[in-house]
């Protein structure tokens, strides 16, 4: 990878909001390097405290579904009633179920 | 991919939007949608940046340590407004840089609001209590709006746009309170924005030409007479509630539509300022140009050290 | 000299450095080279402006007829400001900008350090604060420092002339005088000899990466800690002082 002289690459930035919870998207930020990413995902995405850990990861390192495969890569699962708990009858009485 | 009709797609792509469903970035959308959503956003996203300036104008004459630090942190937040927003932008493909030049060259538009000059401290309460609270108005709605990107950024920057306002309405409270001549000044200031601040809504909803299309794509959900009525509604009491006059002898309540009857706006002095004509839009551009023109040399070199770097690595 | 009296001329220098580098990053909000950059430059302004309220309100409340912060902030005769002359520089271009916090911060960081252990609480509690945000100040300087010596012919050639000019007032915050060594003396605030040791190790080692090199021009300018200041002090606080000064005794 080589950076453009006057654009630098575009970075998705991921927060932590605080122990325990997973790293969550927020947005995006210019950056020349990692490095920076990160300090300015601080001053842009943490002004108000909202986060103690942040990855950053370059845009075009991130691979998506494709919206057109929707149907067929998640429809099948919805069809499968039987793997949540609702789907089951517990009789009356019966309770640590 | 199979080869699908694009009449089907724009179809399926309004029963979604119907449905209240989010449009997200992959996600086929009309090119009309595309580019209304660019065009929107990115001069969304300039407002922002370019309405740093006017207040910007007095940071440094700040009259004390504390409006001093909270006026920067909330200049500081436009600067992040717009970054949320430019990047909600880049996720239609565009490219940020590229919406920035058409903003130094005058294709691209921005809130003419910010084309008034601040001219007294009192300007800075002014502009927190009705431009923010203009922009608030405007905005909450789009925290609905259809496309997921730009509602998102809007949930974030109306969650910070409310200190903006209370600060405004701070700083105008104790001039009113204050001596004469600070309450001189507070009038003085609403004497100037109250106009602006009501044209900040955009034309009246007959002349508004993007207004239809942009609320069949729930792109908007009001229209601009509606944002400005509800405006006056909760403004005027606020005025009068700190003792200060609204500049507009036609303002009257009105029982059968539950709001306030409002003077005529002077539309002309609108598209004229709109139209590059403002007292101060040549040097709110300049200033943003000669920020990235002097800052060409520092971009370049960040990019050449990270190169220099990734070389040494590989 | 009494121990307050010291202590009240120590304080004011410290909220006075705060403020005035404070007040000139204050100046470039909405004007950074790139936005991400603008957000960084007032939140190290923000942190500076919150520091100087700290400092100056303490050393309101060691001065001999009260004083608030506000008052002191903006309201006193420039020679009556105690900053080092580094810091009321003008910014001048990025590079500029930068150094003078680079040269400030890298000072900064451990005389913080060592005024956590100060026999004075008050003192030891605000620096406390303060390091926290120094030591993000220091990084981001020092990283700009490093991109842009290392970064194109042009930019090394420009942060190498901002070095060389601003070389030259770095050595007054090492300023001492009868004050100083009266606290020194009650472990009030630490001696300079390991942080002037640490300043020059930092300045050596980012100058290193960043294939910089120190002027051969070893000339001193000094006289902001005694209230002697250069031409661009006075334009400072006319800006700075413009509303307490037009609108006297008034709320804000």
């Amino acid at each position: 990878m080589t950076i453009e002289k006057k654009n630098w690459p575009l970075w998705e930035v991921f927060i932590r909001g605080k122990q325990g919870l997973n790293h969550k998207h927020v947005g995006s930020l210019r950056a020349s390097d990692s490095v920076m990413a990160i300090k300015n995902a601080r001053d842009v995405y943490t002004r108000r405290a909202e986060g103690i850990s942040i990855w950053v990861v370059p845009s075009n390192m991130i691979s998506a579904s494709d919206p057109c495969d929707e149907e067929s890569l998640f429809e099948p699962s919805q069809s499968k009633v039987y793997r949540h708990p609702t789907f089951y009858d517990v009789p009356d009485g019966i309770s640590h179920m | 991919m199979e080869k699908v009709d694009n009449k089907d797609l724009e179809k399926k792509f309004q029963e979604k939007i119907d449905q209240d469903i989010k449009i997200e970035p992959n996600d086929w959308m009309p090119d009309n949608y595309r580019d209304t959503l660019i065009r929107q956003i990115s001069q969304h996203a300039h407002s922002e940046v370019v309405g740093m300036l006017p207040e910007g104008n007095w940071i440094t004459r700040a009259p004390n340590l504390r409006r001093k630090a909270v006026l920067l942190a909330k200049v500081q937040d436009e600067a992040g407004h717009g970054l949320y927003l430019y990047s909600a932008v880049e996720t239609l493909g565009a490219d940020r840089e590229d919406t920035i030049d058409d903003l130094h060259s005058g294709k691209a538009k921005y809130s003419s609001i910010f084309n008034y000059p601040t001219l007294t401290w009192a300007d800075m309460g002014a502009i927190g209590w009705l431009v923010d609270g203009a922009a608030i108005m405007n905005q909450v709605p789009l925290c609905r709006c259809s496309y997921g990107p730009y509602a998102r950024a809007m949930v974030r920057v109306c969650k910070e746009e409310s200190f903006h306002q209370r600060q405004g309405f701070e700083v105008m409270t104790k001039l009113a309170a204050g001596t004469p001549e600070q309450k001189e000044m507070a009038q003085d200031a609403l004497n100037r924005f109250w106009w602006p601040a009501l044209m900040m809504f955009g034309p009246n909803d007959a002349d508004s030409k993007h207004t239809e299309q942009s609320m069949k794509w729930k792109i908007k959900r009001h229209t601009n007479d509606e944002l400005r009525q509800q405006f006056v509604n909760v403004t005027v009491p606020q005025a009068e509630m700190i003792g200060l006059t609204v500049p507009d002898k036609d303002i009257k309540w009105n029982d059968s539509k539950n709001g306030y009857d409002f003077g005529a706006i002077n539309w002309d002095e609108f598209w004229q300022v709109v139209g590059g004509n403002g007292p101060c839009n040549q040097e709110r551009v300049e200033a943003r140009r000669k920020a990235k023109e002097n800052g060409s040399w520092v971009v370049e070199a960040a990019a050449a050290f990270a190169n220099k770097r990734m070389k040494k690595t590989a | 000299m009494t121990t307050k009296e010291a202590l009240y001329k120590y304080v004011l220098r410290l909220g006075d450095d705060s403020l005035i580098l404070g007040q000139r990053l204050s100046e470039l909000c909405g004007h950074g080279p790139i936005l991400e950059e603008d957000i960084a430059t007032t939140n190290i302004s923000l942190d500076l402006i919150g520091q100087a309220t700290l400092f100056l309100e303490y050393a309101g409340s060691l001065s001999n007829e009260f004083k608030t912060n506000d008052e002191l902030a903006f309201l006193r005769l420039e020679k009556d400001y105690l900053n080092v002359l580094l810091v009321e520089q003008p910014n001048g271009h990025f590079g500029d900008t930068i150094m003078r916090q680079f040269l400030f911060d890298a000072f900064r960081l451990p005389l913080l350090t060592k005024l956590q252990d100060s026999k004075d609480n008050t003192l030891s509690s605000i620096a406390e604060k303060a390091l926290k945000e120094t030591k993000y100040h220091l990084r981001h300087s020092s990283e700009w420092v490093v991109r842009l010596g290392d970064g194109t012919e042009e930019s090394h050639h420009k942060i190498q002339e901002s070095l060389n000019t601003l070389y030259r007032y770095s050595h007054e915050l090492f300023f001492v005088d009868e004050a100083d060594v009266l606290l020194q003396q009650e472990a009030i605030i630490p001696e300079l000899d390991d942080i002037k040791s640490q300043w020059s190790q930092t300045i050596k080692d980012v100058l290193e990466m960043a294939t910089l090199s120190l002027p051969t021009n070893n000339w001193k300018f000094e006289g902001g800690r005694m209230g002697r200041h250069s031409e661009h002090m006075g334009y400072l606080l006319a800006e700075m002082q413009y509303m307490q000064r037009t609108y006297p005794n008034m709320e804000w």
